[in-house]
């Protein structure tokens, strides 16, 4: 069957799936719409946390940055992961037996304030608003690239699959889809890298793959890719580090407590029934996460190997008699020349998947020396040896720019895997990015439905209404999430790094300190907040601009790009939020006493013994 | 013994079981994914060289335990302090 026949199929199977649970799983109460009733099983949570948590960004472009950024791309597989175990043991157990529908009410009730609450409803709709434009965007990229319709188009046909899960089933339609949208995202990652792991190695594991040696052969993957990489004048792969020491430790230390602050987690872990339970669900979302996590290093090597070798015949990587990339042992073992000039790719003979993704621009060759072959190599390289060999064979620059998010949705192409695959992979794209942006929508509507409406302007409003106003809540999110996926802002990479650092610098100190410390008093948390906040945003727009409008930028007031300690925008998150520890402590040391019922609440908060569900009332 | 200070000890047990898998935590990704990996890549695991391997795949192996492992302990320092749920 045609590529795009197919791929109209299964896209459309999956919407069809996720319309069905929505009619199945219409929420009735605001319990049923904020939490899903309160009787999620830990397992199906986990499932559900899993999609709400991998969003565009880890299916579509994390295999692609770590493909660049080798080694260094452990920052985002360690922060991304490594954050369940501080939600695990520091927020989500505590936050449960809280037993309320949302971050910003904890945040009131804790800190006697009902600013505390309205300063933490503003983070949080900071932080979901930015998340989501990469959601929007996300879909508008995969529907341009695998339907053939304009990326305009795509985002209207997302936003109203959205609007009839999220706005009839709230949290209870939105849970049963994440499952549904789990299993689809989870096989379209995982069947091309199984492929292409057994391609090139023998070994169908991709975890085992990346760690074999290459099939036929007694060089290991990574030696090769190390070798070719360097060869060309790259950093070599398994140890170039993303900037110093420092900032590698900060900007893990930012996406861990970035990914433990972020709303639309936290307030998955309000539909388990027990305390106990939202233990184990953390863990049991973990497992989820980490069946994606573990295969990405491997789809981002292999795709690196893949890409080198389809341009350069004497990596040792050739196409197979029965489609798919294999080996040429005695070329891979004998490390030939790759300044060979026959090497190089005739641009004519390139692959129709090249031609494919040149139409899109995101991919690009240009014939610098107009010898019609394609040389792809690292042109700014301090590598004296690979530049002389370069001039030597005539190189006249690099002729190829790859965009990273062609990795993963280029990859079985790449890998000329047949089309069903290619055609899974998009339905699993557009599932991880439907998937987050529900759970952020909910998060959004139920801050301004439960805690701006009901928490702030009417108190006395019913059940009823309370309901109506969150779904009309989540009609204007999902406008205006259209909207800026639409009208995207500047930077989706850097609006991301954003996202991150306010939740790392706000709520997460927010949230921790109010558990752990019953001497946080409401000003020294409020101040704390707006420290953290206003400090790491000010870090971020002086490199992307005031909310990342071009020309806005004001680097060089603060010294430079990374000028503090040679940290990147994205590692700041980290000293946001010691910021905001140290503010909140000092403040609170001059700012009285915290009331004695508060702290009676943090003492029964810290206890699992008497929790029930998650209700509405006081 | 007084419901003040058995609450007092069950969350000093509670802090002494987070401390020490903080600590665990912290080694695998901070230490042999970050600091040391440089010294562990001079150890090869299969075709990994171990701080890569750390930094790509084992530290997260070992958060997933880790996770676990809490919430088992947990469970027991619930019930022996009385504080599990009904």
């Amino acid at each position: 069957m045609e590529l795009q026949t197919l791929t109209y199929l299964v896209v459309g199977a999956s919407f069809a799936l996720y319309l069905g649970i929505a009619f199945w799983a219409r929420a009735g109460s605001t319990s049923e719409f904020y939490v899903a009733g309160g009787g999620v099983h830990p397992v199906t949570n986990g499932m559900a946390t899993a999609a709400d948590w991998m969003s565009a960004a880890s299916f579509i472009s994390m295999a692609g940055l770590i493909s660049n950024m080798g080694y260094g791309g452990a920052v985002f597989l360690m922060g991304w992961t490594g954050g369940y175990v501080l939600l695990a043991m520091l927020l989500a157990p505590y936050l449960r037996k809280f037993g309320k529908f949302t971050v910003p009410e904890f945040i009131g009730d804790r800190y006697y304030s009902t600013t505390a609450r309205t300063v933490a409803v503003i983070c949080l709709l900071i932080i979901c608003v930015v998340y989501i434009v990469g959601q929007m965007t996300g879909v508008g990229i995969t529907f341009a690239r695998f339907l053939g319709v304009s990326s305009e188009t795509g985002i209207y046909i997302g936003m109203a699959i959205v609007f009839a899960y999220a706005v009839f089933g709230g949290m209870k339609g939105i849970t049963y889809t994440q499952v549904a949208q789990y299993v689809v995202l989870i096989v379209a990652y995982t069947i091309p890298a199984l492929f292409i792991s057994l391609n090139l190695t023998g070994n169908f594991l991709p975890q085992l793959g990346l760690g074999s040696n290459l099939a036929g052969t007694d060089v290991s993957l990574l030696s090769k890719l190390d070798q070719v990489v360097t060869d060309l004048g790259f950093a070599q792969y398994t140890t170039q580090s993303a900037g110093s020491t420092l900032n590698m430790v900060f900007f893990t230390i930012s996406l861990m407590i970035g990914t433990a602050g972020l709303p639309h987690v936290i307030i998955r872990f309000f539909t388990v029934p027990k305390v106990a339970d939202a233990r184990y669900s953390a863990g049991w979302t973990l497992v989820f996460i980490a069946l994606l996590y573990t295969v990405a290093p491997s789809v981002g090597a292999m795709a690196r190997l893949n890409l080198h070798g389809t341009f350069n015949t004497n990596v040792g990587i050739v196409q197979k008699a029965d489609g798919g990339m294999g080996i040429d042992a005695a070329v891979a073992s004998a490390k030939a020349d790759l300044f060979a000039p026959e090497a190089s790719l005739m641009y004519a003979d390139r692959p129709e998947w090249v031609a494919r993704w040149e139409k899109t621009g995101l991919l690009k060759f240009e014939d610098k020396n107009g010898d019609g072959r394609i040389q792809y190599y690292n042109d700014k390289t301090k590598n004296e040896a690979a530049k002389a060999k370069a001039e030597a064979a005539g190189w006249k620059g690099n002729e190829l720019t790859v965009n990273a998010d062609i990795i993963v949705l280029a990859n079985p192409e790449i890998a000329q895997l047949p089309n069903w695959v290619i055609a899974l992979v998009a339905a699993g794209a557009m599932a991880a990015a439907l998937s987050t942006a529900a759970g952020l929508l909910l998060a959004i509507s139920s801050a301004i439905s439960h805690d701006l409406i009901k928490g702030t302007f009417v108190p006395d409003m019913s059940e009823k209404s309370e309901l109506l106003a969150g779904k009309i809540s989540m009609v204007f999110a999902i406008i205006l999430a259209g909207y800026l996926g639409l009208n995207p802002p500047g930077f989706a990479a850097a609006t991301v790094a954003l996202a991150f650092g306010l939740a790392a610098s706000s709520l997460f100190p927010a949230i921790m300190m109010g558990i752990f410390t019953k001497t946080i008093t409401d000003k020294g948390a409020i101040a704390g907040m707006i420290a953290g906040m206003f400090a790491t945003a000010f870090y971020v727009f002086a490199h992307h601009g005031i909310f990342f409008i071009k020309g806005t930028e004001y680097v060089d007031l603060i010294g430079g790009p990374n000028s503090f300690f040679g940290l990147t925008p994205g590692a700041f998150g980290t000293v946001g939020a010691i910021i905001n520890f140290v503010v909140a402590y000092l403040v609170s040391k001059v700012s009285g006493t915290v009331p004695a019922h508060v702290q009676a609440m943090v003492e029964a908060v810290r206890i699992p013994k008497g929790a029930g569900a998650a209700a509405a009332g006081h | 013994m007084t419901t003040d200070s058995n609450a007092k000890a069950y969350w000093s047990a509670t802090l002494g079981l987070l401390t020490k898998v903080l600590i665990i935590w912290a080694l695998v990704s901070y230490g042999a994914g970050i600091l040391f990996a440089p010294l562990l890549n001079n150890i090869m695991l299969g075709g990994y060289p171990l701080g890569f391997w750390f930094a790509q795949q084992g530290s997260i192996y070992i958060f997933i335990a880790l996770i676990f492992y809490y919430a088992v302990k947990m469970g027991q320092i619930d019930r022996k302090f009385g504080m599990q749920e009904d």
